[in-house]
Order: structure tokens, then sequence, then C-alpha cells
């Protein structure tokens, strides 16, 4: 279900322009506010909902866990690590909250290295974990492919 | 400095009543304008209605000493130090627009009615028009949401854009007219006040009335508990939050730590 904005809790700031993949969140000529100009190409991936400051973004819950009329709305904090939901149904008998974290380290901080790990040994190959994944995602042969090992480069921008 | 409208009238060129009646009429405009605004958009029923909403979702009610507190504190922090901003550009910028059409407008008044020769007040009634400015232009050409996050140049402009581009009028000609006394700039300085003034059904002018009630609702609604319908704020290390939720002891521990800055590491420039 796509997002929608709480025109009276928006102060037209772009965050959620700015952090939008669909490039559908947009600022309204008229009102100076954020709106959603095209709620069909909806990704529902809630980056508008954690990047607005005032959290005046809303998506409309699903019907399986929030039926019509229900306000589900998140609050991601990144200085806890947590994410936080509260879903309320509109005939007042629900009002759950729910709260999980979404990092047990510092951000920016302790990402692992794939080069510092050791490959994939013939043994965990043929075991039931990666026996069904891409030989070249094994390393059967080596190296993981990239452009580079394949003789071939990025050309930037758009030219056909 | 002198005061430039005692000048005018020194001069001979505009009556001392044509002036005063212009201030009242331009008093008259934005009272007139907010009301018919407010009529218009039913954004005071709006407000009341959401306010009433909020009230049902309570988990405690709020008594009047504590509703004092709030207003004083909504004034203070949201209102005299535009709190609300969370971006520190568009802050600083909004108060200095803020108190600078505040100083200006204050000083313009005093002026026109007691057609005092201060120059103190002169000397305000410039900084005011300056500060303005300075505040107004680093908004428009730099933090506008059409230029930093739509990509657009600055000038594509607008029906939103009246009051900004109203307000830069006003004070640059202002200044124009305070250094240079051409009668040219003065011309253009009223023009853009007029416009200004008896543009508030159609622009952004009235917001400094409603945002001080918003902010105060907000305020309302943090206190009594239905906090706009938010999850609340939890103290991950409290034994109560760990018997409710069992995923943060498992995987943040006992105390879990500050995680520092996140995607709000940089500022989102992604267009």
């Amino acid at each position: 279900m796509p997002t929608f904005v709480y025109m009276t809790r928006c102060d037209g700031c772009g965050h959620c322009v700015d952090i939008c993949p669909s490039d559908i969140m947009h600022i309204d000529p008229v009102n100076r506010r954020a709106y959603n100009i095209e709620p069909n190409m909806c990704w529902e991936c809630y980056s508008c909902v954690k990047a607005c400051p005032h959290h005046a973004i809303d998506v409309r819950g699903y019907a399986d866990f929030a039926p019509l009329g229900s306000s589900v709305r998140v609050v991601r904090d990144e200085e806890k690590g947590t994410i936080a939901w509260r879903i309320k149904f509109r005939n007042g008998e629900k009002d759950m909250e729910l709260l999980a974290p979404i990092t047990t380290k510092p951000w920016g901080k302790f990402i692992p290295d794939l080069a510092e790990v050791d490959g994939p040994t013939d043994e965990m190959r043929s075991s039931h974990l990666l026996f069904n994944e891409p030989e070249y995602i094994r390393k059967d042969e080596g190296d993981l492919h990239t452009l580079e090992s394949n003789g071939q480069k990025l050309k930037e921008g758009v030219y056909y | 400095m002198s005061n430039p409208f005692l000048d005018l009238v020194n001069s001979g060129f505009i009556s001392h009543g044509a002036m005063q009646f212009y201030v009242v009429a331009m008093f008259l405009f934005v009272v007139g304008g907010t009301l018919l605004d407010v009529m218009h958009k039913k954004s005071a029923q709006y407000f009341f209605e959401n306010a009433e909403k909020a009230k049902k979702s309570a988990t405690r009610t709020i008594s009047s000493t504590e509703k004092t507190a709030l207003i004083v504190k909504t004034v203070t922090t949201e209102v005299l130090q535009s709190a609300e901003f969370s971006n520190p550009q568009r802050r600083m910028s909004h108060l200095l627009t803020m108190y600078g059409f505040i100083i200006f407008v204050v000083t313009t008044v005093i002026m026109i009615f007691s057609l005092t020769d201060s120059g103190i007040i002169a000397l305000l009634w410039n900084l005011g028009a300056l500060s303005l400015a300075v505040g107004g232009y680093w908004f428009w050409f730099v933090i506008r949401a059409d230029v930093s996050a739509e990509g657009n140049p600055w000038y594509k402009v607008h029906r939103a854009d009246m009051f900004i581009v109203s307000l830069l009028a006003m004070s640059t000609f202002a200044l124009f007219w305070s250094i240079t006394g051409a009668m040219l700039f003065f011309f253009l300085f009223i023009a853009a006040s007029t416009f200004l003034f008896t543009t508030v059904l159609w622009s952004k002018f009235a917001h400094m009335f409603f945002k001080p009630a918003a902010a105060f609702q907000k305020r309302v609604t943090r206190a009594d508990g239905s906090r706009e319908n938010l999850p609340n704020d939890f103290d991950l290390s409290s034994a109560e939050v760990h018997s409710r939720f069992p995923d943060i002891p498992e995987y943040m521990g006992k105390n879990p730590e500050n995680m520092g800055l996140g995607i709000k590491r940089e500022e989102p420039h992604h267009y």
C-alpha cells in the first residue's frame, strides 16, 4: 500500500524527495508540502517514512495485519538502533506496539570484509548449504566474477 | 541614520495621514486574509477535529496548569527559537528572516505613527531589513526545497513562492531606498509590501499564526500520551521493555550502547 503525507505535519524540507528510490515523492508547488505523485509506483520501502524528521509520512498497512482505517506508524531510531511500530485499529480494539533491533553494532563500524574471510571448502560446496548455489557464487573456479575479470568495462552515463 | 518616512512627510510628498491609513489598511488586509484563509480551507475546523480525535486516544488528562506550562514552553522553544526545524541551516535562516521581519514591521509602524527622529529606531529598521534579506536570500538560493531537493534552478518560481519573493523584494527595495534615497525604490518597496499583505489568502503568510497553535498541539499530544499514534519512547535498559520485547536483550544486550548516526550521517542530496 502506498505512502501518504500528513500535509499539516510536513514542512516541505525535502528529505523524502531526496531519498525516494522511485522518485515519486515531490513538493507540491501550491502548498509547498510533500506528496506522493504516483502511488501506483510506490515501492513501499518506507525510506520516506524513516527519513521524515517530523514523522509526517505514513504507509497504508496491508489488510492482513491492518484493516481499512487502521493507523500504522513507525519510528526508526538510529541512535538506539531500534525500529518501533504502533498499529491501531479503527474500532479501538487493538493498540499494538512492536519493537525490534535494526543493528547490534554502531553504524559504519565492524563491517566484515569479504577478502578477510576464507572462501568455501569443497566439503562446504557439496554440503546442503551451498549445493544449489550457482558455481560463480561458490567460487568453484577461483574468485568471484567481476566485470574486470571478464575483460569488460563499465561505461558511465546513457549512451544508446 | 534618519527616519526616511519623516523625510517623506517633511518633503510634502505624502501626508502623515496617508501613511497611517496605509499601515492600518495593510493590517486589516492581513486580518481579513487570514480569516478568509481559515474559512476557505476549513483549517480551524480540521485542527479542532484532529485535537478531539487525539484527546480520545489520550492515556492521561492534562491539567490547566500543565497546559499553561506547555504554552510557555511552546512560545519559548518553538516560537522564539524556531526549534521545530531539525536542519540547522533552515533553522538559522528562519530565525534571521523571522526576527528581521518582526523588527522591520515594528520599527516601520513606530516610525510612521510617531514620526520619531531617533537614530536607534532607524538603525533597527535597516538592520531588520538586512536580516530579512540575508535570511531570505540564503533560503532562496540554497535551502528552498525546489532547489536543494528537486534540483530546480533558483529562478523557477511557483505560486507558493509569493511570500518569500515579496519579502525579499520588500526588504531589498527598502534597503536600496534607505541607501540611495531614490523615489523609484520607495515605490517598488511600497508595491512589494502591498503585494505581501494583500495576498495573504493565497500565500504562506498566515503560517505565522497557525504554526504556534500546531506546535502547542504537538506538545499536548506528547504530554497526554496520544503521541499522534506514534509508538512510545522505549528505555532499552529497563526490565519492563526486556520482558515485553525479548529480541532487544537477546540481540542487543541488557544495556545497548548509542549506535551513532546511520543514514543521517550525510545530508540527503541524491536527486
